[in-house]
């Protein structure tokens, strides 16, 4: 967290050499441990629990679905198994300086030159974008296919690409800025497909995030509860006092309420219900306000000791703010649910 | 019993229907078929009408009464409370007496516990009953009793002695509700409806053999009643609705039903109606309106996330896995969701929710929803007894300081 990496290479190796995760959710024949999306759901309910500091976000859940969902087989057989094993770091550009995740929104433009795409534009808020070795970027094309949106790659440190690194209140997830002045790209498949899987790993991006923040809130949930229980005052432990004790209920029954929502839509995601897009954005916006509460409960609960530097709290309140924000605040994704059921 | 099988149990069942089961019997004439026989309540013992069969095998039973469409003994209102508690702890004579009359729906039956200055804290009942000569003698007043305009029984919590501690001064009585001793008020709610009653008793009379259980042992027996109620499913689930139904037995049965839920047609507004939000969203074209999409989407998922959460327990029992806290969240969950159906309704309503009647939309189901809703959160345990459950079974946080030790007599009351 305190380097500008963000993570501790060290236990990067771990993970993805005696656990595999990484690749967890990715076929053997990509190197992947061929297991699916809930498994990498539950997963990520763990590192959202133990606040884990490491590029499995932007390399497992935006990259590796990315090129699953967009990239030729050629391209996934290529691209995907050295992030499967953790020898490659990679992320998805989407947003830009307007911080719009709304695909609608991408002004960055990808240009046909000499076989391949050249980049111009600027990304912004993008996770883990200062150590990615390979990007995935989301880009308009110019030329026959004007206006496309479709998805790219890039080498992260490709002549034409600079990063910089954004001074994140979340500290335990790096986001950065990077400018494109020409860098040279390829196509992930090809364009009619582009946007619907942008589309399509977007959506497993929020429910992944979705179990993330409820392993985020369930583990500050606890936190309040155990101090609740330790803490005296007048007398008597604070957790004894009907103030105390009912935010606690309403606690963990917003808890449970948005990890009813997150499972579910994991399990839709994975079976491909066709309802699954809609609880995609059900499961964010549910997540994001529980954990965010919950986060901000824990610290009314813990008094003045929680607003201090000394105790944790502060890091999972910052990981709740950051998350809730990222991929759409709550709002957008209430609207896009309202719009996906056809209000 | 012990060694009986499935395709066993099957047979004997499939074989009694085939000779006994005929759908123009008049409905007593058959419930005392199934009394008797004890295929009416299989998982009850076999000397007190039932089989003494496993809830397993039960449920076979209750599959080959649907495959031939045959009706089931009665379940309307507390019956089946009452007989879970007699059977548990009644005397032989009492068993004798009212369980097979509950079963044929002959008697019908209330319960006796809310008072008015008793609600969420139960076990400060101040109802008395004094034992004079052969009788208790009853003075008192009970309130929200179900259906006691039409029961022919009570089940009766008294307070016996009143220098016990709170929970030790209280007995449990079957009390006979058609006495003079006894006066059945109609109790009128916010919403117009009067579903329940309000009961008072001056002098009534229960004969010693009517005491259930110990002295003093009112509040153990009545946590037997509540555990039932609380469990909803006592046995078999309601009978099935395959088939033609057309014998004079279905139709009686139909209009014992039509009776015991006619006070009850606004549960459903009560509970928010979450399921008119959308179309009501679009009829009235509210849902163009920014913030009231945002408040309908808020609304959708925490419906949404509710009826998740009760899947994810039922999951769990039927996996048979230890439940975890999302057992214990239902009743809390579904007053949010009611009261954000209310505020919802009423965003999408505008001025006309200050209708009522056939003036309001829907005729008058969203009035009713409005004026409903606010019971949710109240009855069977408000929400703040909920949170207090949640809070000290589920997080063991440390229980509150209480006020009432003691004698009862020096205890606060209303």
């Amino acid at each position: 967290m305190a380097t500008a990496d963000g993570y501790d290479p060290a236990v990067w190796r771990q993970l993805s050499d005696d656990l595999s995760l990484p690749g967890i959710h990715l076929p053997e024949q990509y190197g992947g441990a061929g297991f699916g999306f809930v498994e990498l759901c539950i997963v990520e309910e763990e590192l959202g629990r133990a606040l884990l500091c490491a590029p499995y976000f932007s390399t497992a859940v935006m990259a590796a679905n990315a090129i699953l969902n967009a990239g030729s087989d050629e391209q996934k057989s290529r691209l995907l198994p050295a992030l499967a094993s953790g020898k490659r770091l990679a992320t998805l550009a989407i947003a830009e300086d307007a911080g719009d995740w709304n695909p609608s929104r991408i002004q960055l433009v990808a240009t046909p030159a000499d076989g391949g795409y050249r980049l111009r534009g600027a990304k912004s808020y993008v996770v883990d974008g200062r150590v990615a070795d390979l990007m995935i970027v989301a880009a308009r094309v110019a030329g026959p296919r004007e206006g496309v949106v479709a998805l790219f790659a890039a080498d992260g440190d490709s002549p034409g690409i600079k990063r910089r690194l954004l001074e994140s209140m979340d500290a335990t997830r790096k986001i950065a800025r990077i400018e494109f002045d020409d860098a040279r790209a390829e196509l992930l498949g090809d364009f009619d497909g582009g946007a619907s899987a942008l589309s399509r790993t977007l959506d497993q991006a929020a429910i992944a995030l979705a179990n993330e923040m409820v392993g985020g809130a369930q583990k500050v949930f606890e936190s309040a509860v155990d101090y609740a229980k330790l803490r005296v005052q007048f007398g008597r432990t604070i957790g004894s006092f009907q103030a105390i004790k009912h935010k606690c209920a309403d606690m963990l029954l917003e808890v449970e309420l948005a990890k009813s929502a997150a499972y579910y839509a994991a399990q839709a995601a994975a079976i491909d219900d066709p309802q699954w897009p809609a609880l995609a954005s059900l499961a964010k916006a549910s997540a994001s306000d529980a954990y965010l509460h919950t986060a901000a409960d824990c610290i009314q609960i813990h008094g003045g000791i929680g607003f201090t530097w000394d105790n944790d709290t502060h890091l999972w309140f910052k990981r709740a703010k950051s998350s809730e924000v990222f991929l759409g605040q709550p709002s957008y994704h209430r609207e896009l649910l309202m719009q996906r059921w056809g209000v | 019993m012990a060694s009986i099988s499935e395709a066993e149990v099957r047979a004997e069942v499939r074989a009694w229907l085939k000779d006994n089961w005929n759908p123009d019997l008049p409905l007593l004439e058959w419930r005392s078929k199934l009394a008797d026989s004890g295929w009416g309540m299989p998982q009850w013992p076999r000397e007190w009408y039932g089989r003494g069969l496993s809830h397993a095998l039960s449920r076979v039973v209750e599959e080959e009464f649907a495959n031939v469409g045959a009706v089931g003994v009665a379940r309307t209102g507390v019956r089946l409370l009452a007989a879970a508690t007699l059977l548990e702890h009644g005397s032989d004579q009492q068993k004798k007496k009212f369980l097979r009359r509950i079963l044929t729906g002959e008697d019908t039956w209330c319960q006796f516990f809310s008072e008015p200055g008793s609600g969420s804290d139960l076990a400060g009942a101040t109802t008395r009953a004094d034992l004079k000569g052969d009788f208790w003698i009853v003075n008192g007043q009970k309130v929200w009793t179900t259906s006691a305009h039409h029961a022919d029984h009570g089940l009766l919590l008294a307070r016996t002695d009143w220098d016990a501690p709170k929970h030790e001064g209280l007995s449990y009585f079957v009390i006979d509700v058609k006495q003079p001793g006894v006066d059945v008020q109609p109790l009128k709610q916010m919403n117009g409806h009067a579903s329940f009653n309000q009961v008072f008793f001056t002098d009534a009379k229960v004969p010693q053999e009517n005491l259930v259980g110990r002295v003093g042992e009112g509040w153990k027996v009545a946590m037997t009643t509540l555990a039932h109620e609380r469990r909803g499913a006592d046995g078999l689930a309601p009978p099935s609705r395959r088939g033609t139904r057309l014998g004079r037995t279905h139709a009686e049965e139909r209009a014992e039903t039509e009776k015991a839920n006619q006070p009850y047609t606004w549960y459903p507004q009560r509970a928010g109606r979450v399921d008119l939000i959308l179309d009501r969203a679009r009829e009235t074209g509210a849902g163009k309106d920014p913030y009231v999409r945002q408040e309908i989407a808020r609304l959708m998922i925490l419906s949404k996330s509710a009826e998740w959460t009760a899947r994810r327990a039922r999951a769990a029992q039927q996996q048979g896995r230890p439940q975890g806290p999302e057992g214990s969240l239902g009743k809390l969950a579904a007053s949010h969701v009611a009261r954000a159906c209310a505020r919802v309704h009423t965003l999408i309503t505008g001025s006309a929710a200050m209708l009522t009647g056939r003036e309001s939309p829907r005729e008058g189901i969203i009035a009713e929803i409005l004026v409903s809703v606010p019971a949710v959160s109240i009855a069977g345990g408000t929400d703040e007894i909920q949170r207090n459950i949640i809070a000290e079974r589920v997080l063991e946080l440390p229980k509150e300081p209480r006020f009432d030790t003691g004698p009862f007599r020096n205890v606060r009351k209303n």
